[in-house]
């Protein structure tokens, strides 16, 4: 199953350029970037572990780029997401997210019906790759198996 | 992509080709030719480096070097050397000729106020024009901005200095500091290394400038060899001589709307024949400094003097507003030349 998560989700994956032109979009906007990442993709963990601090008072995408090519050689089987966010009083939000690197291999989510009071009907959203410890969850396909944390 | 300008590592400006986007000769030219870049030239074609549309930029911004900046002949030929090397390059990339990315990193050496920081904001226009720069941006940064306080905070602080000065120009202002031999756990020698790195990356869009004062530098380059192999120009700026002080003088003065009387005139000779003479003259930086107190004797005397005053004489410094120097009050440059 492919993550459909923050912007442009339902588009292939974006080169190193497009993931620099959208970055200079936010910097023209003056939002300043953050880099955040997890193994742990399930829709309400919606705070993420940031990659170093958010970078401010940046003009050109070059540095961001290079953050997250870093945080890819660090985490190479971990969702990274590159946040904007607007700072402007009346927004102060997250103004753009989008993924700039997924696993390899995504194995999806398990729905979970529960009986409530009442044969009321709740539903849960559990991650199979969530079951594995954290740091083992998105194993590297190839043969130097999980990476250390 | 709909964005045909500003796309990712693009060159921000409409109209200009990234000089390195040049077609190899496998490659099919065509419609995969990226917007911008022309498609190579037959061997037999000749140009005239004069029609490229960027060295009329570059031609419009080194004539306003030579309009704006006094004196500096050296520096100005040094950088018509350098804006018809990279036109060159541009010209040898259309044939296809092996273009790697010229290295344009530098040191300028020079006294206080000979100009450093004010070239290397032309620099970066001048880069720019010919498209080895995405933005005409200098970022001034001093030993503070790169060096750490603590073992692993010297890293991300150059790294951090390096992505604000991307695509632009990375002013190293006092450059000599970043390199302390007394102290041998200083974290300086470590910011030289991450600069090093980045600046030999292929991918690097920054141009790195180090400034300094010229003993100082020297002692700095010496100390450091890969350093000094890696910087391509070395740039020196003389101290202006006091007829170029005078030109200098009559600027500054002309753009903050401000004239000399013809005695002030004579006055402001005789003030920096002196000044010369002193330890610690700036060159620009103390003209600069010389008017400034010029002008609080003027405001001062306008307001003691209890008249009512005209737009002319707020225009004008008297010789009595540069004679209040205190220059002027210790001996005569004569007397003081045969005592030292």
């Amino acid at each position: 199953m492919r993550l459909r998560h923050g912007a442009f989700s339902y588009l292939p994956d974006l080169t190193d350029d497009e993931i620099a032109a959208q970055v200079r979009y936010a910097l023209e906007h003056e939002w300043p970037v953050s880099i955040e990442y997890t193994d742990d993709p399930h829709p309400r963990n919606i705070y993420w572990e940031l990659w170093g601090l958010p970078m401010f008072d940046l003009h050109e995408p070059d540095g961001v780029l290079a953050e997250i090519k870093a945080c890819r050689a660090t985490f190479p089987q971990h969702y990274v997401r590159v946040l904007a966010y607007d700072a402007r009083l009346g927004r102060q939000t997250t103004a753009l997210s989008f993924l700039v690197q997924r696993p390899d291999v995504e194995p999806g989510f398990r729905l979970e019906r529960v009986e409530g009071p009442d044969r009321t009907q709740r539903y849960s959203v559990r991650s199979y790759a969530a079951e594995a410890p954290a740091g083992s969850r998105y194993p590297v396909a190839s043969s130097h198996g999980p990476e250390p944390t | 992509m709909s964005l045909s300008q500003k796309t990712g590592f693009a060159l921000h400006r409409p109209g200009a080709g990234s000089p390195t986007a040049v077609p190899s000769a496998a490659a099919p030219v065509g419609d995969q030719t990226p917007a911008g870049a022309a498609p190579m030239l037959d061997p037999e074609v000749r140009v005239n480096l004069a029609d490229d549309e960027a060295a009329t930029r570059v031609r419009a911004v080194l004539g306003s070097v030579d309009a704006d900046l006094v004196g500096l002949a050296g520096v100005k030929r040094r950088l018509q050397e350098i804006a018809a090397l990279l036109m060159v390059d541009r010209a040898r990339a259309r044939f296809g000729l092996s273009a790697s990315r010229p290295s344009l990193h530098m040191s300028f050496t020079g006294g206080p106020g000979t100009g450093k920081t004010t070239v290397a904001l032309r620099m970066a226009e001048i880069l720019h024009a010919l498209g080895y720069l995405r933005v005409p941006r200098v970022h001034a940064v001093t030993r503070d901005d790169l060096v750490g306080q603590f073992i692993g905070h010297t890293a991300p602080k150059t790294k951090e200095a390096m992505a604000k000065a991307a695509g632009g120009v990375l002013f190293i202002d006092e450059a000599y500091y970043l390199y302390r031999p007394e102290n041998e756990r200083d974290y300086g020698p470590e910011a030289i290394e991450i600069l090093l790195q980045e600046m030999e990356s292929e991918r690097g869009s920054v141009v790195v400038i180090f400034a300094g004062y010229p003993d100082r530098m020297e002692t700095f380059f010496s100390s450091n060899p890969g350093l000094s192999s890696r910087v391509a120009h070395h740039i020196g700026f003389d101290d202006y001589t006091q007829d170029e002080l005078v030109a200098i003088a009559g600027r500054m003065l002309t753009r903050d709307d401000y004239r000399l009387s013809p005695g002030a005139v004579q006055a402001f000779d005789e003030y920096l024949a002196r000044r010369l003479r002193q330890p610690r003259f700036a060159n620009a930086r103390s003209v600069r400094n010389a008017l400034e107190r010029a002008r609080l004797r003027q405001a001062n005397r306008l307001v003691s003097s209890n008249r009512p005053v005209g737009r002319d004489d707020l225009m004008l410094l008297t010789e009595e507003d540069i004679r209040g120097s205190r220059v002027f009050a210790t001996l005569e440059p004569d007397s003081q030349t045969n005592i030292s």
